[in-house]
């Protein structure tokens, strides 16, 4: 069983963002780099699914340079080989980025049995690759799922919804995207991290065509500006504590 | 024509899709264009009456053998047929896991960008919209380029409401479908039980991060949680070292919450953490470090251990209740 996992490389910032001068990015040179949660599970439950069933684990994001990164990242994790479809640090919409993704897929030497994608991408959360390479490739996609079996030919995906959750069952080749809670990714090991230095990664470097979704601004949420008042230290804070419950009466 | 996607289960209406149907009433009044809508599966006539209160003009029904339950690609691709049929300048619906796979797929089929998670649309060529990034910790303007213009509504950007003229007229169709459109279609698992007050719709919430240092470290967010009627919250990376389960978890990449109360214990505020609980009505930090991040979104802190100063709290608030 040969899996595709497709990642995308997104600033880390822990308190509020910046943005760029001209009020187009996110400042980013003193940040960390990342992907989403939801990404993370999709690598980990593709390595999972080839050692239970044997076959390959492929990475593959589009993005700059830098992103070869991230690839080695999930390379520690246990996929055996990336693709990096190179930009030159410009943003894709949707649409280029799902076309650049099924055109590497045509193209590479393995159909790929599984394409595992995050359900929304951490920073633009367009909620549509993975179904926009699924029509391309003219297969079924499943999506938001949190639960997966896959046998021989068929896969079974399970969605939560609110009164539970919902099956699909679907033929191999598929798409899927996942959410974060499928499963606890694991580690990466030194060894691991040492393996993944070796390992091969393709690159391609297609033309960016104009945006169809096209950025003119970001900006910050402006939120009142809270600082907490600091009720007291350590346990002699504990009457102050329940004065507030009391005040807004949840006791 | 501005055309909403409805979403029902099996004849009940979604009450998100209400509140698109109530935004595109708007969007319909200020380009003097008709508001319709669509709903999937013959079950779904029995929503038209709503529909007409909110100003639906038409209601066109997609009824097929095979659209007994939610089937994503079957839904777009009756979606395409009515906005090419009724010549729709805006296709329009809720930002929910549903709307935005249908929306998805109405893309890819028609081959037309999709912009999802707005907060507002301005109809125009370009259409300008206003859209949610990392679960709304950033705001982008954009330009959306092609016709139809296919968005998703963040839920709440608006209160459902009646209103308009609309008469609600059924106006029923036979889907063309392909094969291959019924291939993906949901079917129902047992209902599960849920025990306990549920995360989203819970009042007050004790959540807990890193801080709690182990599984066990939950032990007295447990208790208080009970005293106060509430349940159970976490960050990532407690789920991450499964002290608890991702259900647990608010965030970006979890539930958004918003209880009455919401205890944060040693969580450091991260923005993606921040976007799950930032509508929480009143916020208390217990948490060892004053310059963390989550002081500048938190009404009242602690400073200070939590395996120590919760203990205090409950034995507090056990006396009050004693009264
Ligand atoms: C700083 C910034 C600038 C931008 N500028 C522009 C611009 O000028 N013009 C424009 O049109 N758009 C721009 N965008 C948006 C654009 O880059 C989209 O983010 C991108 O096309 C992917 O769409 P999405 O994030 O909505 O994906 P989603 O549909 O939300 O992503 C779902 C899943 O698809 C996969 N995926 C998504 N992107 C990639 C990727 N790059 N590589 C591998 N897998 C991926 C992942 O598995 C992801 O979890 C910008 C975004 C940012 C952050
Ligand atoms: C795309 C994306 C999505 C994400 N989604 C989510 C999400 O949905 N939810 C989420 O939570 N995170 C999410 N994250 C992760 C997020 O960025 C942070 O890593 C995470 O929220 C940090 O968790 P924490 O606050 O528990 O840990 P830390 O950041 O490590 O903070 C621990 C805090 O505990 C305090 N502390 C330590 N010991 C004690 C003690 N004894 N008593 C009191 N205080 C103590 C410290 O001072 C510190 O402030 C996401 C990240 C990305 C990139």
């Amino acid at each position: 069983m040969d899996v595709l996992v497709c990642i995308k490389r997104v600033p880390l910032s822990g308190g509020k963002f910046t943005i760029t001068g001209d009020g187009l990015d996110i400042e980013s040179a003193k940040l960390g780099f990342t992907i989403s949660p939801h990404e993370e599970v999709a690598v980990e439950e593709a390595v999972r699914i080839v050692e239970q069933h044997g076959g390959s684990v492929t990475v593959l994001t589009l993005g700059p340079a830098d992103a070869e990164e991230q690839i080695r990242e999930q390379m520690a994790i246990g996929a055996d080989r990336g693709i990096l479809i190179e930009t030159n640090g410009a943003e894709w919409d949707p649409q280029a980025t799902a076309s650049a993704i099924a055109d590497a897929i045509n193209e590479d030497e393995s159909d790929f049995d599984l394409v595992i994608m995050g359900n929304e991408s951490a920073d633009a959360s367009g909620y549509q690759v993975g179904i926009r390479v699924a029509h391309k490739l003219g297969r079924p996609i499943v999506t938001g799922v949190k639960g997966i079996t896959v046998a021989a030919d068929r896969a079974t995906f399970e969605r939560p919804v609110k009164a539970g959750r919902e099956l699909y069952e679907v033929p191999l080749p598929a798409v899927v995207t996942v959410l974060d809670g499928l499963n606890i990714p694991r580690y990466p090991s030194v060894p691991g991290r040492i393996r993944a230095k070796k390992k091969p990664i393709e690159r391609r470097s297609p033309e960016r065509p104009e945006p169809k979704l096209e950025k003119t601004r970001l900006e910050v949420p402006q939120t009142e500006a809270k600082q907490a008042q600091v009720l007291g230290n350590g346990p002699e804070a504990a009457a102050a504590v329940v004065e507030i419950f009391k005040q807004i009466g949840v006791i | 024509m501005v055309l909403v996607l409805v979403d029902h289960d099996h004849g009940v209406l979604d009450e998100l899709s209400l509140q698109a149907v109530t935004y595109g009433r708007e969007l319909a009044a200020a380009t003097g264009e008709q508001l319709d809508a669509l709903v999937v599966g013959a079950d779904g006539s029995g929503v038209a009456g709503a529909l007409g209160e909110h100003g639906v003009a038409t209601v066109h029904v997609a009824a097929h053998d095979g659209l007994t339950d939610y089937a994503p690609v079957a839904a777009a691709r009756a979606a395409s047929e009515v906005a090419a049929r009724t010549g729709a300048s805006v296709v329009l619906a809720a930002g929910t896991p549903r709307g935005n796979e249908v929306m998805a797929h109405l893309g890819a089929i028609t081959d037309l960008p999709v912009a999802a998670d707005c907060v507002s649309v301005a109809p125009g060529s370009p259409t300008q919209v206003v859209r949610a990034r990392w679960g709304g910790s950033l705001i982008e303007e954009a330009n959306l380029h092609g016709s139809p213009a296919l968005v998703t509504l963040v839920p709440h950007t608006v209160a459902a409401e009646p209103g308009g003229s609309g008469a609600g007229d059924l106006a029923q169709f036979t889907p063309e479908l392909a094969d291959g459109d019924l291939l993906v279609i949901a079917r129902p698992a047992a209902a599960e039980e849920k025990a306990g007050v549920s995360l989203a719709d819970a009042k007050v919430i004790v959540s807990g991060g890193r801080g709690v240092g182990s599984a066990e470290g939950f032990a007295p967010l447990e208790e208080l949680a009970e005293l106060l009627g509430g349940t159970i919250g976490c960050s990532r990376v407690v789920t991450g070292n499964g002290w608890r389960p991702h259900t647990e978890q608010v965030g970006q990449t979890g539930t958004k919450v918003a209880p009455d109360l919401y205890i944060a214990c040693g969580i450091s505020g991260a923005t993606q953490h921040i976007a799950g609980c930032r509508n929480a009505k009143t916020m208390i930090v217990i948490n060892t470090d004053p310059e963390a991040a989550i002081m500048g979104y938190a009404d009242y802190a602690v400073i200070g251990d939590v395996s120590k100063v919760l203990p205090a709290i409950i034995e507090e608030a056990k006396k009050a209740k004693a009264g």
